[in-house]
């Protein structure tokens, strides 16, 4: 099972994605995808612009998805991060993760998008309605605390 | 070596990246930053909460206790709010 990690400034088709993992397959009993949206913030923001750091980028992403292809037996796995300018209610994020019963495809998506958060080199800048350029988004704890308790129950091991 | 900067870290700076030759005795992560803020307002802004400060060498990311011998390329950014 290779992943398929994609770093894109085009949108991408959730259909297509899927259709493209399970395509000529009856193996797969369960695929789960999770896509993350940009808010408007209650109307505050126009866009979000993602910034990333070239080729560490895919090196994360496609280490974070070794991770959860070894935890769980998955048969396929898709993720795709956007950048540049993104607007309310456009995708930024996708995971697709394909396996024989559900539980292992909803607990690798889950797992794939907490370590995301956490390792993938991408940042978020505000832009605003009235077209002033707001502040970075900060990193939450929460996130943190997220990817932590992946360890901490032992689903996956520590970097060094 | 190659410095890159990200996010807030580039715009204090005002620099994507440049190329950095320190003196023998800074050894890590941490050496580097102290010795990148005595360049300047900028870079002491950039790196004024050091212990925020995200750093990789060569494209994996790496603690500030991380010895930078040998390193092509050094990242630094604030903590990531990618997903």
């Amino acid at each position: 099972m290779t992943p398929v990690i994609s770093i894109q400034r085009e949108p991408f088709d959730v259909a297509a994605e899927i259709a493209y993992l399970t395509a000529g397959r009856s193996d797969i009993g369960a695929v789960v995808t999770f896509s993350g949206l940009c808010r408007s913030e209650e109307d505050r923001l126009a866009a979000l612009e993602l910034e990333h750091y070239p080729g560490m980028a895919e090196e994360e992403l496609g280490r974070v998805a070794a991770m959860a292809a070894e935890r769980w037996p998955l048969k396929g796995l898709t993720v795709i991060h956007r950048h540049g300018l993104i607007k309310p209610g456009e995708d930024i994020v996708l995971v697709i993760a394909c396996s024989s019963h559900r539980r292992a495809a909803f607990e690798a998506a889950d797992f794939l998008m907490d370590f995301l958060k956490t390792s993938a080199p991408f940042w978020k800048k505000e832009h605003l309605v009235d077209g002033s350029s707001g502040a970075w988004v900060e990193a939450k704890e929460a996130d943190d605390e997220a990817a932590a308790r992946w360890i901490a129950t032992g689903a996956v091991k520590a970097a060094d | 070596m190659k410095l890159r900067y990200f996010a807030w870290v580039r715009e204090r700076i005002g620099l994507a990246e440049e190329e950095a030759d320190p003196p023998a005795e800074i050894l890590t992560i941490a050496d580097l930053i102290g010795w990148l803020t005595t360049r300047g307002e900028a870079y002491a802004h950039a790196f004024e909460n050091a212990a925020t400060i995200r750093a990789s060498i060569d494209k994996a990311h790496a603690r500030h206790d991380a010895a930078i011998a040998g390193a092509r390329e050094i990242g630094f950014f604030p903590p990531m709010t990618g997903g």
